[in-house]
């Protein structure tokens, strides 16, 4: 497999993909933080079962996740000609499109658009990719608050937090620990809250809608684009985006290029798709989509900002562009018995868990997210749920199988990994240097009491922290065959 | 028919009973097992470590050794897992065409023990004793790279004897996944306990599987805590009879 590497991957130093830690150390704080994993264990569970369920009704649901793909995979393959094809009927209808190679020419434009209205805030519908450039921070730098207004997103601004989940980002706080932080936070919130969902929501819509009203410049990010109309769509649950899509005179939407659809007639598979998997919903509540700038209604100016930041770098990759087809339902990371215990800050990117694990790295370049590709058992669970059948899996093995390859031209590879993998290659290739080395494996029976061993040096120490190792069999099985079997029976070998 | 074996290497190692047993129910069943004795290893692990070129050797080694045979089962969803779903793709990587479509062939040919019993040999009920309360763990490469489905509890039903209970949160992963268990050890710990807790509440003094590398992962655990289940891969329940437990 040839890969071409030549692209150039998210830059270092803004946004939010990269991990400041080895995922094994972010890890184990996740592992300790007890209320986290309580939080997230009854969370993912109901979202899994609510989906299971609502998946379970559809009886085309296999031929619909296949839909799904070979949508993706056709536009993926053309990709090109459908953003320039957007780029027209968007600018057709009264639209401003920009196209930004990376994070920092992200930020640039916005800020610049922004500041040209002379607006001081913004409030922002949910949006993954506005957080993978860091727009926030920098338009913090330019004077310019921006106002979060998905009530999960609003609990993380509001606790000075980051998100850990890509549809509920807030999923590693319960009920307690929200309302403590709109009492602290929020400024206008009634002393009495209590911890009821009804009375926190209604406590974030009376905060919220002095925002709405006043707000002169609304940002979004989109679910998807249609190249033959220019029309954009956000799907949503609490109407608050719509409220920023429709009310503010300015709007500013980012979008990641692997967004655009061919056509309207395309939709129709994904609206059935991603509700489901994401929120385990038949309908979501909320759908906007406009079509560049109506007169007299809503947003008068309307800009839209395609965003590459290292997606044409996992486009060149054969095996890996698969993650391209993405469309952040999250029911991978619902279904992740990684995720589940560790929470979505151990991934230290914007994007968590299995599509996280295989996407982040690609944006960045593997060097700098080397841990996440490592991140999973290899279970497969993810596959199984994902609506566009992205084989995470293999694109996992894949990045891995890259990594080694890189650090060894790098001569980055771990020394005593590398040397274990030769070893055990080399002995393995071979009959009479395996049942040599099975011969030798014996003596560990010396050091193993009643069959078990109960503690082996490094690298295998974090086996026998708290699991036991049988020692090796006095008899190997190719042993017993012998004895057994006479040799003529054994036919060749 | 002629069958043959591949027993893996953890099991020629460490668990020759599950070779062993795997000959024995086949010969009961009226088979012909053979083993090659030139074989080693399946490579998965340097596959899944990302050490592809490594892993290269040992595929060529399978396909070569494997090619002459009809049929060939081993008692391992992940060996055989890594047969038919990652050979191919390995081959590929290295630039080795023909070994990918060699390794095509051997791979349609390579079953999992419960694959072989239920869809090749069309037997059930193995004519097996097992007069224990046992919990079957069904291993996420039998079931969700291989499909194997309800084969094995199909033939664990038909057990004679045997108190099959249910093991609740089957299907989550144990946490061994290889080299996970020890990059990752802390996460593959807190999914071990989930697993082995389930493992207990299921009130089975035997846990079982088709694999024997995620039953080391769950009776290490199990037998660090004294916790009073011991595992037991599923050839050897069926292997058992009343003549011979």
């Amino acid at each position: 497999m040839t890969t071409f590497l030549g692209m150039p991957t998210a830059p270092r130093g803004v946004g939010h993909l990269r991990q400041v830690e080895p995922f094994p150390v972010a890890a184990r704080r996740g592992l300790a933080n007890t209320q986290m994993r309580r939080n997230l264990t009854k969370a993912t569970g109901i979202i899994r079962a609510k989906r299971a369920a609502i998946v379970g009704e559809v009886p085309d649901w296999e031929q619909l996740r296949e839909a799904g793909r070979a949508i993706k995979t056709e536009t993926m393959a053309h990709l090109d000609h459908y953003l320039e094809q957007l780029e027209t009927n968007v600018t057709a209808h009264g639209g401003v499109v920009h196209w930004a190679r990376d994070a920092n020419e992200a930020n640039r434009i916005i800020v610049d658009l922004v500041c040209g209205t002379g607006a001081a805030q913004v409030v922002k519908v949910k949006s993954m990719v506005t957080d993978e450039i860091g727009l926030n921070e920098a338009l913090a730098q330019a004077g310019v608050q921006a106002y979060e207004t998905d009530l999960a997103e609003l609990i993380v601004q509001l606790g000075h937090d980051r998100p850990s989940h890509i549809l509920v980002p807030a999923i590693h706080r319960n009920r307690a620990e929200i309302r403590e932080i709109f009492l602290r936070e929020m400024g206008d919130a009634d002393p009495g809250l209590s911890d009821d969902p009804a009375a926190l929501a209604e406590a974030s819509r009376a905060h919220l809608r002095r925002l709405f009203l006043s707000a002169r410049v609304g940002i979004s990010g989109a679910n998807f684009a249609v190249a033959d109309t220019g029309a954009l769509g956000v799907v949503e649950s609490e109407g608050n985006g719509r409220m920023c899509l429709t009310l503010p005179e300015t709007l500013i939407t980012v979008m990641g290029i692997e967004k655009v659809v061919p056509s309207w007639r395309d939709l129709g598979v994904f609206m059935q798709l991603l509700p489901r998997s994401s929120t385990g919903e038949r309908m979501n509540p909320y759908t906007s989509i406009w079509t560049g700038v109506t007169p007299g209604d809503g947003p008068q100016q309307f800009h839209l900002v395609l965003l590459d930041n290292g997606r044409t770098a996992v486009l060149a990759d054969e095996t890996g562009r698969q993650s391209l087809h993405c469309i952040r339902c999250s029911a991978c990371l619902n279904v992740c018995p990684v995720y589940e215990r560790v929470g979505g800050h151990a991934y230290g990117s914007v994007y968590p868990g299995p599509i996280g694990a295989i996407l982040s790295p690609q944006l960045t370049g593997i060097e700098d997210n080397a841990s996440l590709p490592y991140a999973s058992s290899l279970c497969g669970a993810c596959y199984d749920v994902c609506p566009v059948k992205i084989d995470i899996p293999t694109v996992l093995v894949h990045l891995r199988a890259r990594h080694v390859e890189a650090a060894r031209e790098g001569r980055r590879l771990p020394r005593g990994e590398a040397v274990t993998m030769a070893a055990a290659s080399w002995v393995m290739a071979s009959r009479r240097r395996f049942t040599a080395a099975q011969r030798a494996a014996k003596l560990g029976r010396a050091v193993g009491r009643r069959g078990q061993i109960r503690r082996l040096p490094p690298p295998f120490a974090g086996w026998t922290e708290a699991r036991d190792m049988p020692v090796p069999a006095t008899m190997t099985f190719r042993e017993w065959w012998r004895r057994e079997h006479r040799p003529e029976d054994g036919a060749r070998g | 028919m002629r069958i043959a074996l591949f027993v893996t290497c953890l099991a020629d190692t460490l668990f020759p009973g599950v070779g062993q047993s795997t000959v024995r129910l086949l010969e009961r069943l009226g088979h012909r097992v053979e083993f090659p004795e030139a074989q080693t290893c399946c490579g998965q692990m340097h596959i899944n470590t990302g050490y592809a070129s490594e892993a290269l050797p040992l595929v060529r080694h399978y396909v070569e050794l494997f090619k002459p045979y009809e049929v060939i089962v081993a008692p391992s969803g992940s060996c055989v897992g890594s047969v038919r779903h990652q050979y191919a793709m390995v081959a590929r990587r290295c630039g080795n065409e023909k070994l990918a479509q060699r390794a095509e062939g051997v791979a349609a040919r390579t079953y999992e023990l419960s694959q072989l019993l239920v869809d090749v040999l069309g037997v059930e009920d193995v004519g097996a004793y097992y007069p224990h309360r046992v919990t079957y763990h069904p291993t996420c490469h039998s079931l969700r790279l291989l499909r194997v489905g309800e084969r094995p509890l199909r033939l664990l039903r038909n057990v004679a004897g045997i108190d099959l209970v249910e093991l609740p949160d089957a299907e989550v992963c144990c946490g061994f996944g290889g080299t996970f268990a020890l990059k990752n050890a802390d996460v593959s710990t807190a999914m071990l306990a989930d697993k082995m807790r389930n493992v207990v509440d299921s009130g089975a003094q035997v846990c079982t599987a088709g694999d024997s590398s995620c039953l080391m992962h769950i009776g290490g655990g199990l037998s660090r805590l004294r916790a009073g289940v011991k595992t037991v891969h599923l050839a050897e329940i069926l292997a058992s009879t009343r003549e011979a437990g």
